[in-house]
């Protein structure tokens, strides 16, 4: 075999090559193939177990009613009956509406704002991104406990630098839709940072020759903007939306447990965060399953309208 | 291209200086609630309000109260082995599964490789109650396999090492098997030594996010001995709630570490943010 095929040389396709007779009974081929099987055994076995299996259960387990340990009995759409009327749901649902509503276009306003700040090559722009990236890192739970401190109505900082100005503090995390505003804003401190760099990635890719034929040719940073940056930068934009978007509608549950519990008066409770308490305060595992679902349905049509009405980010449209 | 007009020159550099003056804004209001949950930790109880940046009175025992009274140390513990035993096996795993998919020849590889990638849509919060099911129905509640298991499996690291692999001199290995080496060998051998910067790269992520895991191990768990240390300083918080001298020192110790990894690789995290975000 050695004879036949010089060491080295990069060959394509050699399904075609001769088995090596005696030293393993196993051709080539199948040598290969059992190589492969094993090598995705562990990662294929745990992702069907943990991932493939719950998703699928998910679904099935909205049709039952789970009680204490392990009985569950059938209740066909039970679970969605009472979803429907079921109040609570519905208004989580609202303030998640509001919520992804809110944070998405802010987070992307703001997230591009720094990457073309970043792009800027200021004095200094390693420490900013380095600022401006640090939130990120933090555990949201933390960010939570932190923010809480420093929200506080009567000793809190931010309340008494407002005092210090002459203005009135607000009770940050005392009143439904003003908590509410908090906690978006917060998320935006939190992740601005991160889809900053994505930003900057997809800013660098565009050629710089293409800005100074637009200087040449007079034009100013919004029509530079206009008709360079934003189109080309379409494929990232995209991308940042999905991404964002996603994360928002099942996401932040961990900032909601530490920072509002869901208050005040359920002004946090984000749909995740009411199905989570479902589950795992009230041990209304199928019911909370079934609203699962109902939030991955209205995710799924809700990327759907933004693939369509995007046009998946890419280049070739003329807006 | 450089201005040769002194006025638009002028004007240039007044449009420079109020952006500089905006990033150092943006930067302060994200350094500066770290810079006061610094300060405050180090304030006592008595001045942890007071609205100062500076402490008054400078004081460490906030910092020995969470790991005396409180076992922190603990914490901290099951947290660093949590994190790192999910980081390498997955990594182990990741890259096994993402070899084959990439460079090994095999009936059904691209299903396979669609199946995985399916599960990329899939997010954690989700799946969580089915999958408390499955864990309690392996009988794993309550323990570090609990923990650690359901953990490794994530078909972003095998996506991003199958990308990583498909760009691979094929020679090298090539070369090996025609010398003789299993598949296995080649594997440990050749290919795992070279895809140790990527690797790395993942390690820090993998271990950031687990780092900072919060709902699984809430939900998994209800044994203090097994608290991770987000869940235990969300605890602590719960159980001391005017005491935030004492909760900052433990926001602290569950922030440093991460605070620690970014100034030691932060070039290195921004780098392959850039890559693996789009590609």
């Amino acid at each position: 075999m050695t004879s036949v095929a010089a060491p080295g040389r990069a060959r394509e396709t050699d399904t075609a090559a001769p088995a090596r007779p005696g030293r393993n009974r196993m051709s080539r081929k199948h040598r290969e193939w059992l190589a492969a099987g094993l090598f995705i055994l562990p990662d294929g076995l745990g992702l069907l177990l943990f991932v493939g299996i719950p998703m699928l259960l998910s679904i099935v387990l909205g049709f039952f009613q789970v009680s204490g340990f392990g009985s569950y009995e059938w209740v066909g759409f039970g679970n969605y009956e009472r979803m429907f009327q079921d109040p609570m749901f519905w208004e989580s649902m609202k303030i998640t509406g509001i919520y992804v509503v809110v944070l998405v276009p802010v987070l992307f306003c703001v997230s591009l704002a720094l990457g073309l700040l970043m792009k800027q090559r200021l004095p200094g722009t390693g420490f900013f991104r380095t600022a401006l990236f640090l939130p990120y890192m933090i555990s949201l739970a933390v960010v939570g406990l932190l923010w809480k401190f420093m929200l506080d109505d009567q000793v809190g900082v931010v309340n008494k630098s407002l005092h210090a100005l002459g203005m009135d503090g607000e009770s940050w995390l005392g009143e439904p839709a003003l908590a509410l505003g908090t906690v978006i804003a917060i998320m935006v401190w939190v992740m601005m940072g991160y889809y900053m760099i994505i930003f900057l990635a997809g800013l660098q890719e565009i050629p710089s020759e293409y800005y100074e034929a637009a200087r040449i040719d007079g034009a100013g940073p919004w029509t530079q903007f206009r008709s360079i940056t934003w189109p080309l930068l379409k494929p990232t934009s995209f991308f940042v939306l999905i991404m964002s978007t996603v994360a928002a509608m099942t996401g932040g549950l961990d900032l909601i447990f530490t920072m509002t519990q869901g208050g005040p008066a359920n002004g946090t409770s984000l749909a995740i965060y009411y199905i989570y308490t479902q589950a795992f305060g009230f041990g209304e595992y199928g019911y909370a399953s079934a609203m699962g679902s109902f939030l991955v349905l209205v995710m799924v049509l809700f990327s759907a309208v933004i693939f369509k009405v995007t046009g998946s980010g890419r280049f070739d449209d003329d807006r | 291209m450089t201005a040769s007009n002194p006025v638009a020159a002028r004007r240039r550099l007044t449009g420079r200086a109020g952006l500089t003056v905006l990033a150092v804004l943006m930067s302060v209001i994200t350094l500066f609630p770290f810079l006061w949950m610094v300060t405050s930790s180090f304030k006592t109880r008595a001045t942890v309000n007071d609205g100062k940046l500076i402490p008054t009175e400078f004081t460490f025992d906030n910092f020995v109260y969470v790991f005396t009274e409180v076992d922190f140390g603990r914490y901290l513990f099951n947290s660093f082995f949590v994190s790192a035993v999910i980081t390498v096996v997955a990594l182990f795993f990741h890259s096994m599964a993402a070899y084959a998919l990439a460079r090994l020849r095999f009936p059904g590889r691209e299903k396979i490789f669609t199946l995985i990638f399916a599960t990329l849509l899939i997010t954690a919060p989700v799946v969580l109650i089915p999958l408390f099911m499955v864990v309690r129905q392996l009988g794993m509640l309550d323990s570090y396999a609990g923990l650690i298991v359901p953990a490794i499996f994530n078909a972003f690291g095998i996506f991003l090492l199958r990308q990583f692999y498909l760009g691979f001199p094929r020679e090298l290995e090539e070369a090996a098997i025609v010398d003789g080496c299993s598949h296995w060998r080649v594997y440990w051998n050749v290919v795992l030594p070279m895809s140790r910067p990527i690797l790395s790269a993942l390690a820090i992520f993998f271990f950031l996010a687990n780092w900072n895991a919060f709902v699984w191990p809430l939900v998994v768990t209800t044994d203090p001995k097994l608290q991770v240390i987000q869940t235990a300083i969300a605890q602590f918080a719960s159980q001391s709630s005017s005491n935030y001298n004492y909760i900052l020192a433990g926001t602290m110790v569950a922030a440093l570490p991460m605070i620690a990894v970014f100034v030691f690789f932060q070039r290195q995290m921004v780098e392959s943010i850039k890559t693996s975000g789009l590609k």
